[in-house]
Order: C-alpha cells, then sequence, then structure tokens
C-alpha cells in the first residue's frame, strides 16, 4: 500500500520490517538498506526468558514481542492477525498473564517470564486444556487456536472452575471466525473436569442428545440453552 | 466401529492445539524476498506515468511488460487484469509490483501515479454495464395475480461483508524447475493452478501449487489467491528468488472480494387465505469493478429467491452490474443469503398485512415433497422445509413467547431457508470432478485437490473412506492438497466437498475394496505392487438441468433450515442484542456430529454479524474501515447461546445420505433477527441492522 496515504506506515510494518533484516541475513541477503533504518534508536542487547529458557537477542527498541518471537526466534505457534490488540490472536502469558505480544515491545519484558504455545506440549505430552481442545473440536482453522488455549490457559491457572460466564469473559479478546466459541466452552469445562466427555452427549439432567425422530435424528449443542426454554415454558405455564 | 457418525479426532486437531501447524507465513526459504503491490488510489481513470521514488536498482519492480504470458485473471471471463493495463477500474487495484530483501523498506517505497481521473459509478442501478443478467419463468404471473386477494410489494437491502477469515491471504512463490511452484493459503488450488498457466504462459506441468494450513477461507480465498499467486510469481521469476507475499490485515480489507450487496423487490399475489398465488422478484447485485464470480453469485442467488415456497406463477429476474468498488465474490452463502434475506423479511411483511400468524403462513406456503420449485424441479422425499419448521417452533415454544414478548423492548422472530448443495445446474457435469485413493500397507492414502480450511474436509473424507474399506479412521491418511501429486477435485466451495467430493471417494473405496479381495493391503502390496483408484463425479441418471432455459434441477438436493431468534433492543442506544438463537438444519446426515454442529454455530455467529454489526462502510470508492477495530465481528460476548438442531434426512446419493451443510447456517439469522425486530414494530428491511438503523426505523414506525 505503499501510494495509499490512508495506510501509509503502520507500526506492524515498522517492527517487522526492522525484523527482516536478521531474516534475511540468514539466507545470505544482506542488503544496504539493512544498514541503518533511521527510525528510532539502533539495536540493543535483549534478554528473554521464553518457556523456560533465556534467549539473547539484538533488536532495535520498537520491535514488538510477537515479532521477536516469530521471526526471530522461530516460535512460529504465536500468530500475528491484526497487529492493534483487536483480535488476540497473538496472545502469550506473561508471569502468568494473558497479553497481546503484537502490542507489547520485547524489551519492555525482559526479566519476565514470558510463555508461548509451544511451551505446552514441549514435552511431547498435550496439556489437559489442549487435551480439552481436541475432544471438544474447539478448533476449525485453528488460526486463533494458539492465542485462544493461552487464555484459557492462564483462566484456568487462575480459576481451576470457572462458570461459564467467566469463561466467555475469559476469551472475550480471542476473535474466532470460525464461530468455534461453543465448542471453546466445552473445552475448558472438559479440562476444568465441570463435564465429561459424556457430558455434552448427555447432559447431566440426562437429556439425550441423539433422539430418533420418525425419520431423522436430532443432535443438540447447547444444554444452556436448554434452560432458556425451559424458562420461555415456565412463562408459558405462568 | 463404523466412524460416520462418530464424533473422531479432527486429523490435524494435533498441530493446530500446539502451534506445530504451518501457516503460509511461517514458512521461509533461501534467498527469499517480501513483495508488495503498488495499488490504485482513485476509484476510475488513465494512469499517465508511475514514477517510483526510489533508486531502484536495490529492488525488484515489475509491471504489465514483465508478465510472461496473458494479463489476465483466467476465471469466468478473462476481464480482471493481474496489473492495471493502463486504466483503473477500482481503489486498490493493482498497479506495480515491488520486491525486496526488507520488509520495512518495502512498506516505505513510494511510487508516484499520474492519473486522469474519470467519473466513476457507484450506484448499481446507474451502473452502465451488466455482467449478467438471468430470468427465470414458471406459468404465467399474469394470471396468478388474477387470483390474488391482496398484492404486497417491498424492497430490501443487504451490503457488503468482509470474510475476515482470520489468517489474511499470503503466498510464497518459489522458481524451480524451469516453472513456479505457488504455497499459499488458498481453497481451491487448481483454480490458482488454471490463472497461472495462462497468466505465465508456462506449460501446465511447470506449475505446481501446493496449499499450506489455511487460516479460514468462507469463499474469501477461492478466486483472491489466483491473482496473488500471480503478483509473487512474477516477481518471483523476475528475482530469480522466492518471494513471499502476505497481506496486513488493511491491505486485505481494501483489495480482496467481499460479499455482492443486493437490493431485491418482490411483488407477491396473496389469496384470502394466505395461499401465494403470485411472485414477481427482481435481483440487483452489485459486482463491483470485474465480473470475476457474479454470474454464479447471482445464479445462487435468484434461485432461492422465492425461499422454500411453492407458487404455480413465479417471475425472478435477476442481474449483476458493475461498479468502480472493488470486485465482490465468494462469501458462505454465495448470493442465497442476500435473496433469502429478502424473501423471509417479505414473508413477514405478508403475514402482517394479512394479519395472519407467520407460522401458519409459512406452513400453508412451504415446499412439500413432490412440489415442483421455480425452475419446474420436483422436490424430492428428502424436502424437509415443514419438519424444521415443525421442530423450532416446537422447541422455542414460539407461540407463547412470541405472546410473551409482546409489546416489550424484546421480540422474537423466524426464517425458513433452504440451500442447494454443490454446483449449480450443469456445474458439477462440467467440472467432472475427480479423487483418488492410494493404497498404503496399514490402510489408504486419500488424494483431492479439496482443502481443508477447518470446515474438516480430512477427517469426514477419512471417515467415509474408512467405512467403505472397513478399516479403523486412524488408518486413513490424507495427503496434501499439491497439484503435483492430487487430482482436480473441483473447487472447495458450494457446500460439496462431503457430498460431491465425499461420494467420489465413497466409489474408490469401494473399488478399492472389491480389488483387494481378500488380501490384506500389505499383502495386497507385495503381491500386485502399488495400487491407486481413481473414480470421477457420476451425475444421478434423473438430474437434468438447462443453462439456456433455467429450467430443470437446479441443485441435486437440498438442505432445509428454521431459525428462530429472540432479541432485545437498548432503550437507550437502540443496540439490537440477540438473547438466543434457535438453529435446526436437516443436513442428510451428520457424518460427524460434532463438526457439523460446529459448521452451524459457525456460520450463525456470521449470520449474527452479518444481521445486525458488520457494515462495510464505503468512502469515494474505498472501504473505509479497514481494521478489526472498527469493522467488528462478534465475540463471545456478541455470540448469544445457539442451539443446534440436526435433523437427517437421507439425500440417495450422498455418501451416507449427506447433503451439504457449510454455507446454508448462514442463510437463516439475519432474516430471523430482522424479524424479531419487526416483532417490535419497528419496520425494518435492511441490513446491518445497526443502531442508528434501528433508531431511524423505531423512530418512523408506529
Ligand atoms: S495480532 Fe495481536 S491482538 Fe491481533
Ligand atoms: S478456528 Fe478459525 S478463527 Fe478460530
Amino acid at each position: 500500500m505503499a501510494d495509499d496515504s490512508r495506510s501509509g506506515f503502520t507500526r506492524r510494518d515498522l517492527v517487522r520490517g526492522a525484523l527482516v533484516g536478521a531474516v534475511a541475513a540468514t539466507a545470505g541477503a544482506k542488503t544496504p538498506a539493512e544498514a541503518d533504518r533511521g527510525i528510532g534508536p539502533g539495536a540493543v542487547p535483549i534478554t528473554l526468558q521464553i518457556n523456560g529458557q533465556t534467549h539473547r537477542l539484538t533488536a532495535e527498541p520498537r520491535v514488538v514481542l510477537a515479532d521477536a518471537l516469530r521471526d526471530r526466534l522461530g516460535l512460529t505457534g504465536t500468530k500475528v492477525v491484526c497487529g492493534r490488540g483487536a483480535c488476540g490472536a497473538c496472545t502469550v502469558l506473561v508471569d502468568g498473564n494473558p497479553v497481546c505480544s503484537c502490542l507489547l515491545l520485547a524489551a519492555e519484558v525482559q526479566g519476565r517470564k514470558i510463555t508461548t504455545i509451544e511451551a505446552l506440549a514441549s514435552d511431547g505430552r498435550m496439556k489437559p486444556i489442549q487435551e480439552a481442545f481436541v475432544a471438544a473440536d474447539a478448533l476449525q482453522c485453528g488460526f486463533c487456536t494458539s492465542g485462544m488455549v493461552m487464555s484459557c490457559k492462564a483462566l484456568l491457572d487462575r480459576t481451576p472452575k470457572p462458570t461459564r460466564d467467566e469463561i466467555r469473559h475469559a476469551v472475550s479478546g480471542n476473535l474466532c471466525r470460525c464461530g468455534t466459541y461453543p465448542h471453546v466452552f466445552d473445552a475448558v469445562e472438559r479440562a476444568a473436569g465441570i463435564r465429561t466427555a459424556e457430558g455434552r452427549a448427555h447432559p447431566p439432567d440426562g437429556t439425550p442428545v441423539f433422539q430418533t425422530l420418525a425419520a431423522s435424528r436430532t443432535f443438540t449443542s447447547d444444554q444452556r440453552v436448554d434452560a432458556g426454554v425451559a424458562e420461555a415454558l415456565d412463562l408459558e405455564e405462568a | 466401529m463404523p466412524a460416520v457418525g462418530q464424533n473422531v479426532l479432527r486429523k490435524e486437531g494435533r498441530g493446530k492445539v500446539t502451534g506445530a501447524a504451518k501457516y503460509v507465513d511461517d514458512l521461509s526459504f533461501p534467498g527469499m524476498l517480501y513483495g508488495s503491490t503498488i495499488r490504485s488510489t482513485i476509484p476510475c481513470g488513465r494512469i499517465r506515468s508511475t514514477r517510483p521514488e526510489f533508486d531502484p536498482s536495490e529492488w525488484v519492480v515489475a509491471g504489465v511488460p514483465d508478465i510472461p504470458g496473458k494479463n489476465v485473471i483466467a476465471l469466468i471471463e478473462d476481464d480482471q487484469p493481474c496489473l492495471a493495463d493502463g486504466r483503473v477500474r477500482h481503489v486498490a487495484e493493482p498497479i506495480l509490483l515491488l520486491a525486496h530483501a526488507d520488509r520495512e523498506a518495502l512498506a516505505g517505497a513510494k511510487v508516484a501515479v499520474d492519473y486522469e481521473p474519470e467519473t466513476p459509478v457507484y450506484d448499481p442501478a446507474a451502473s452502465p454495464r451488466v455482467f449478467k443478467e438471468i430470468l427465470i419463468e414458471k406459468g404465467d404471473l399474469g394470471k396468478g395475480f388474477s387470483r390474488a386477494a391482496r398484492v404486497v410489494e417491498g424492497e430490501y437491502r443487504t451490503g457488503h461483508q468482509e470474510q475476515l477469515y482470520i489468517e489474511c491471504n499470503g503466498v510464497i512463490a518459489v522458481p524451480e524447475n524451469g516453472g513456479i511452484t505457488v504455497y499459499g493459503s488458498l481453497q481451491c488450488p487448481y483454480y490458482v493452478h488454471k490463472a497461472l498457466v495462462v497468466l505465465l504462459g508456462l506449460p501446465p506441468e511447470r506449475v505446481r501449487v501446493v496449499q499450506t494450513e489455511t487460516g479460514g477461507g468462507f469463499g474469501g480465498k477461492e478466486e483472491y489467491p489466483s491473482m496473488l499467486a500471480g503478483h509473487a510469481s512474477i516477481l518471483a521469476l523476475k528475482a530469480g528468488r522466492p518471494v513471499k507475499m502476505v497481506y496486513d490485515r488493511v491491505e486485505d480489507m481494501l483489495a480482496t472480494t467481499k460479499r455482492h450487496p443486493s437490493i431485491v423487490r418482490h411483488r407477491t399475489g396473496v389469496a384470502s387465505d394466505g395461499r401465494i398465488v403470485a411472485m414477481d422478484i427482481d435481483v440487483l447485485m452489485d459486482g463491483g469493478a470485474y465480473l470475476t464470480l457474479s454470474p454464479v453469485v447471482l445464479s445462487r442467488g435468484v434461485l432461492h429467491a422465492t425461499g422454500p415456497y411453492r407458487c404455480d406463477d413465479v417471475r425472478v429476474h435477476g442481474r449483476v452490474v458493475m461498479t468502480n468498488t472493488p470486485p465482490n465474490g465468494a462469501f458462505r452463502g454465495f448470493g442465497a443469503p442476500q435473496t433469502l434475506f429478502a424473501a423471509e423479511v417479505h414473508m413477514e411483511r405478508i403475514s402482517e398485512a394479512l394479519e395472519m400468524d407467520p407460522v401458519r403462513l409459512r406452513e400453508l406456503n412451504l415446499f412439500r415433497p413432490g412440489d415442483t420449485t421455480a425452475t419446474g424441479q420436483v422436490l424430492g422425499a428428502d424436502c424437509s422445509a415443514a419438519e424444521v419448521l415443525r421442530e423450532a417452533v416446537a422447541r422455542t415454544g414460539f407461540d407463547a413467547r412470541r405472546q410473551a414478548l409482546s409489546g416489550t423492548n424484546a421480540g422474537i422472530g423466524l426464517s425458513l431457508f433452504f440451500h442447494g448443495s454443490g454446483f449449480t445446474g450443469g456445474g458439477e457435469v462440467r467440472l467432472a470432478s475427480r479423487a483418488s485413493l492410494a493404497l498404503t500397507p496399514t490402510g489408504a492414502r486419500i488424494l483431492v485437490g479439496s482443502t481443508e480450511i477447518g470446515q474438516g474436509t480430512r477427517t469426514i473424507h477419512a471417515q467415509i473412506v474408512a467405512d467403505a474399506l472397513g478399516i479403523p479412521y486412524e488408518n486413513v491418511e490424507v495427503s496434501d492438497a499439491d497439484t503435483a501429486c492430487v487430482p482436480d477435485s473441483g473447487p472447495t466451495v458450494a457446500s460439496r466437498t462431503c457430498m460431491v467430493v465425499g461420494k467420489i471417494l465413497q466409489n474408490c473405496a469401494l473399488e478399492m475394496k472389491a480389488r483387494l479381495g481378500s488380501l490384506s493391503p500389505a499383502r495386497y502390496l507385495e503381491l500386485h505392487g502399488p495400487l491407486v483408484v481413481t473414480r470421477e463425479y457420476e451425475k444421478p441418471a434423473e438430474l437434468e438441468w438447462s443453462d439456456e432455459t433455467y429450467r430443470g434441477d437446479a441443485y441435486g438436493a437440498y438442505g432445509w433450515g428454521c431459525n428462530v431468534a429472540e432479541v432485545e433492543r437498548d432503550p437507550d442506544t437502540f443496540e439490537i442484542r440477540p438473547v438466543r438463537l434457535t438453529a435446526v438444519c436437516e443436513i442428510g446426515k451428520a457424518i460427524h456430529p460434532t463438526l457439523a454442529a460446529g459448521q452451524i454455530e459457525g456460520g450463525t455467529a456470521q449470520g449474527i454479524g452479518y444481521a445486525i454489526l458488520e457494515e462495510v462502510v464505503f468512502r469515494d470508492g474505498a472501504m473505509a474501515n479497514a481494521q478489526m477495530t472498527n469493522y467488528v465481528v462478534p465475540t463471545t460476548l456478541d455470540t448469544p447461546p445457539i442451539d443446534v438442531v440436526i435433523l437427517e434426512s437421507a439425500y440417495p446419493h450422498g455418501p451416507h445420505g449427506a447433503k451439504g451443510i457449510g454455507e446454508m447456517p448462514i442463510d437463516g439469522p439475519a432474516p430471523a433477527i430482522v424479524n424479531a425486530i419487526r416483532h417490535m414494530g419497528v419496520d425494518l428491511r435492511q441490513i446491518p441492522a445497526t443502531p442508528e438503523r434501528v433508531m431511524e426505523a423505531s423512530c418512523v414506525s408506529p
């Protein structure tokens, strides 16, 4: 969009560009353009504690954490979607709190404990929340999933038995265009031991979800709605 | 245990929850450059000159003369250039391409473009160019109207909608083997392949397209990747190095396709008992600057324009026209959400005019098995309009709820809809899709050009194959969608991946099983060597269709749906808040109930966004809110509980009776929500139902 004055130079372009030098350098493609960008202060040494390991890199202070992770350290599990804090795809944990890594400068989080999606199954075994995501099919295209899983993990670390409303709010900053929200709620409740795998198929109230009608079978999803329907029926009786 | 009907684990689930799945921007190649696009800033005019404001010696700069083949994006008609041919017809039209090793330098590169502006057309009603016109006629409209006791007329409008797949469009083009290989986030590898062969003037075997893990498409990656792959390939061939082009969100929203806006007019004759006796429907869609997929979007639009209602005397006239805005294209539903919105809100207005219960009116007119559609298609035993309506009304206690909410700041409304599965008319015959199955020592590997974009292609295909071969689901592998090794299974669109491609795969598996006889796969390979079975689409004998007259069997099968929406209106801000949404869908067979429910929930959420939140604001021919901060899609807080009910009534030619499911769920929410708003006495006929529109309508409504 170089010719488009409306979009101009975004912060993400700025910081992304700063990192490309490193990528291109590894590819043996250093260009004069990398030498001195003349935008903001020059590169400084940065030390980051990521997933229990110390990483040292040299980067301009304007480099955001998301780009440091993806472009410098090859931790591409963290995704960047909007680059301006609107979608939550880039969520990582800093000292256990979920944050948008596209909004944090890498230099700001030195000395803090950073956890990315790659840490969760680093020993080859998925964490319960990941198992639950797979079991409940709480993902479709998967592009929001890293961020979604990190937000859910932070919630469960803080609140082992969250209510439906607490879950709803905990992931309200994670946009999922595929619309997996109901399955995400299900996954968190499974990971928290609130529901079992069968819980979804056979809600506690015993309502069968598979129901054979004359020529068709019925499958229903959100048992919370049943409460709503009950309420409606109550109203009808009232 | 059979896999079909079970909630087996999604094939790529682990990769996606651990961050290991590789999307295009996660990949890098040695010596790779980054590409960018210089785009038009005016909607219409001639280009006098372009002048880079940097020292071009460090750069790869490519324009029209660098295109080795024909400067078009080959799709339906060759009217869209890959790079502007001296004229621009919309804002953000590509003019020049740049590549550089440094993304930052790229973002800062300026090119001065000198234009001779011309007057743009934005109003579709005033467009000088009709891309496609379709007329469907049944019976005698004049005779129909002569039997009418009442005539109800109305005009309904829908806006653009942005797909907003969470991963932006992106590709990497790698020059190799005297040709080009493109890795990308895309839905239809063979569409890209076809376009590149023409654009690059290469023999087909020198062009290879590989789908990388794809972060959503919803139609938005059906056609545009051909353009983007073209750009990256031109640069890569000129540079002799790999070139990565990944759009940022602003560029993706400004430049790529959206849902066609529509203006639909209905004039309906109704007999005194509520039976519909004449339907005269006019559909106008805004195609944007180039034809792209507009004729087929219009086709699906007009074929669904009557709604699921029977009528002997019908005329549907549709046009899709040019305006000087970026081309509109495929988005889940593909023309049907627009015309079904109009049909269902109009139905509500008929019930208001007749002071007749909306459920009763629909019951009286809905399609039943044996009825004929506007094109003369006789509906089979799997026509379930009555069943989905009955289930939705019973499940929500609709009548009682409607009474209870009357006169409050809340309302309840419903919509009844249907959606044709697969390509329109003779489309599937022309596609002649193929699928292959290769024997492995433990089972089989699926080779299809169908892509996994989140909807579960890999999983459901493996379930179908596993059951046909009688082997465990885990023993079925799925190959990447790579044109070097998979056949052309047709595009991954039109709710056809399960019903059409799944059926071809089932046939492959049955043939393979017959060939194996009593031998195990390992033993067969030992004795006879490799075995690959390839089958082609077989048209069910009874399907007949004419593109000339628009008569016949428009679709092999239809899914049926009914939504009930309950909403509240904020008395101060006029915001509409959906409280709950019930989605009853009849889909033939749920191959994977959880995935099917996920499709319904996801489509419904997008439909809720379409109904109340998602407004594309155009200013001077450009999207003015091209960011995720001010183009708003539903979060968990905007999405009400969605009660999904799946009904099954088998389609004889679908695998296990399955019909399409991906698109239908987005058809229902907008009319159901607007009808719920109408229940509050607000005369709204347009979406999105933004607070401004609801306030305006609330103030003029009695
Ligand atoms: S990429 Fe960080 S919030 Fe969207
Ligand atoms: S799974 Fe696709 S955006 Fe969430």
